[in-house]
């Protein structure tokens, strides 16, 4: 994974279970005349300490063509299926293996500056690799290219579902035996004058926290006042159980659950009674046969919009009926922001990685919650516990939502 | 070696990421340098900027290698 804590998966996650936040000014571009002025932007550098060198993982000559959300997927795919030990190398091997990277929103960036170009100087001034830089799908194509995977090769685009509905569909695919291996995850590249200036204007950014940026991501409490835009990748490597296990794979976990649903409401606020989230979860559950009160963990949706983590939070003590003090759930977006498509991908991570270290990373700069609940909503310290299910969401623009459900895997 | 020789050069290296040493006149960029057939397009444009010539499709089509774009230009940039 690439993402505003830094590049790999390790580094990443040891400073979010440090409590640290990935937020800061925006110095790429200008930003005094938009109200939201700070973003989690990836740590570039030489590629040591955790930073992020794009020359590490694609040539100088191939990133001039693409924007930069398919840098992160392509960085984010090297390392996971150099984590799996999967290299495709005969024939057979490369029509089991597949792809199923999406995006949220694509190449902006590129989009954004083709525009002006076109205006300024006119059409042959336009780059071939003005499309095939720019079309969401283009990440899972490069990936396929790189590593040989000949199998399905597919992508999402269901805004802040993106990455989780791109699991949960790779899983769908391995289990109806189109692949036995599918790389899978969500990217995105947001963070640009023009995304930054029409989230703003849907009143989705913090704004009061201009000066604070670290502290502006703060779900659940009562301060909070928008989300913080992140940017990067998640990729995993989704592998038939028994195929991995023959070769003696490293698993994570298993991939027990996964539901969908449709809020049918409103093109960017939720539904006020959570129906569409209380719905995806129940099916998700439901699909890997456990009861609410058996999730050890849940890795929220949560935002840090004032209206969305309330909704969420209701869904899940309904689901949870009697069960929620037994409910431990934290949004890891208080330290990452919201990195939109590529957000589900990086929490399932987040998910996997709880239940193999035992410990569930803290919400942060929750200091004084909006509501009571029981659940345990890990504020600021990361919390030590045995997990063995775990629980991901995902909720998107458009009403579209996404649930995972992991559960351990007996060494 | 003429200037605008030396211009095209420059552009191929830059465009395509090879080494001077094999932006030799007579190497395709195709077959030599690595291109594919929209690098070949890119680079076209890349020569109508650095020339301020437009170079229509079918001339474009028929400039396959270093040499060809230079006799071009050198016929056609002002």
């Amino acid at each position: 994974m690439v993402t505003p804590l830094g590049c790999g998966v390790e580094p990443t996650w040891k400073r979010i279970l440090n409590g640290e936040s990935g937020a800061g000014r925006v110095e790429t571009f200008k930003v005094d005349d938009i109200p939201c002025q700070i973003a989690c932007q990836i740590p570039r550098g030489d590629g040591s300490n955790g930073s992020f060198n794009p020359d590490d993982w694609m040539d100088p000559k191939e990133q001039r063509k693409v924007d930069d959300f398919i840098i992160y997927a392509m960085a984010a795919a090297d390392q996971a299926l150099a984590d799996a030990d999967w290299k495709p190398q005969d024939y057979e091997d490369q029509i089991r293996s597949g792809v199923l990277v999406g995006s949220g929103i694509g190449g902006l960036e590129g989009i954004e500056k083709a525009s002006l170009l076109l205006a300024e100087k006119g059409p042959r001034r336009i780059s071939p690799f003005f499309i095939p830089g720019r079309l969401i799908n283009l990440a899972g194509g490069y990936i396929s290219i790189r590593h040989g995977l000949r199998g399905p090769n597919h992508a999402v685009v269901t805004a802040c579902s993106t990455g989780a509905h791109a699991i949960g569909d790779a899983s769908r695919l391995i289990a109806l035996g189109d692949a036995d291996v599918m790389v899978a995850g969500g990217t995105e590249s947001p963070i640009t004058r023009l995304s930054l200036a029409g989230f703003a204007a849907c009143r989705a950014l913090s704004t009061s926290y201009n000066d604070t940026p670290t502290k502006a991501s703060r779900p659940y409490d009562e301060g909070r006042d928008g989300f913080v835009m992140g940017e990067g990748a998640g990729v995993v490597v989704l592998e038939e159980y028994e195929h991995a296990r023959a070769r003696g794979a490293k698993i994570y976990g298993e991939v027990i659950g996964y539901g969908l649903s449709g809020d049918a409401y409103h093109i960017t606020a939720p539904t006020p009674d959570g129906d569409g989230a209380y719905r995806c979860m129940e099916a998700a559950l439901k699909r890997a046969g456990v009861m609410a009160g058996e999730v050890d963990y849940v890795n929220a949706h949560g935002t840090s919009t004032p209206l969305g983590d309330e909704i969420e939070l209701g869904a899940i003590q309904r689901l949870a009926g009697n069960d929620a003090a037994s409910i431990t759930m934290s949004s890891t977006k208080s330290s990452t922001g919201h990195l939109l498509g590529a957000a589900g991908a990086i929490e399932a991570i987040f998910s996997l990685l709880a239940m193999r270290d035992g410990v569930a990373p803290p919400t942060i700069n929750l200091e004084n919650p909006s509501v009571e609940t029981e659940i345990d909503l890990v504020p600021n310290k990361a919390k030590p516990m045995e997990i063995n299910v775990a629980l991901s969401n995902s909720f998107g623009f458009g009403g579209t939502n996404a649930s995972l459900v992991f559960r351990k895997v007996a060494a | 070696m003429s200037d605008i020789a030396d211009r095209v050069k420059k552009i191929v290296v830059e465009h395509l990421g090879v080494d001077t040493d094999k932006v030799k006149d007579n190497a395709s960029f195709i077959d030599d340098l690595g291109a594919d057939s929209l690098d070949t397009v890119e680079l076209v444009m890349a020569f109508e900027e650095e020339f301020g010539v437009e170079i229509p499709d079918d001339a474009a089509e028929t400039i396959l290698t270093v040499g060809d774009a230079v006799q071009f230009l050198e016929k056609n940039a002002g």
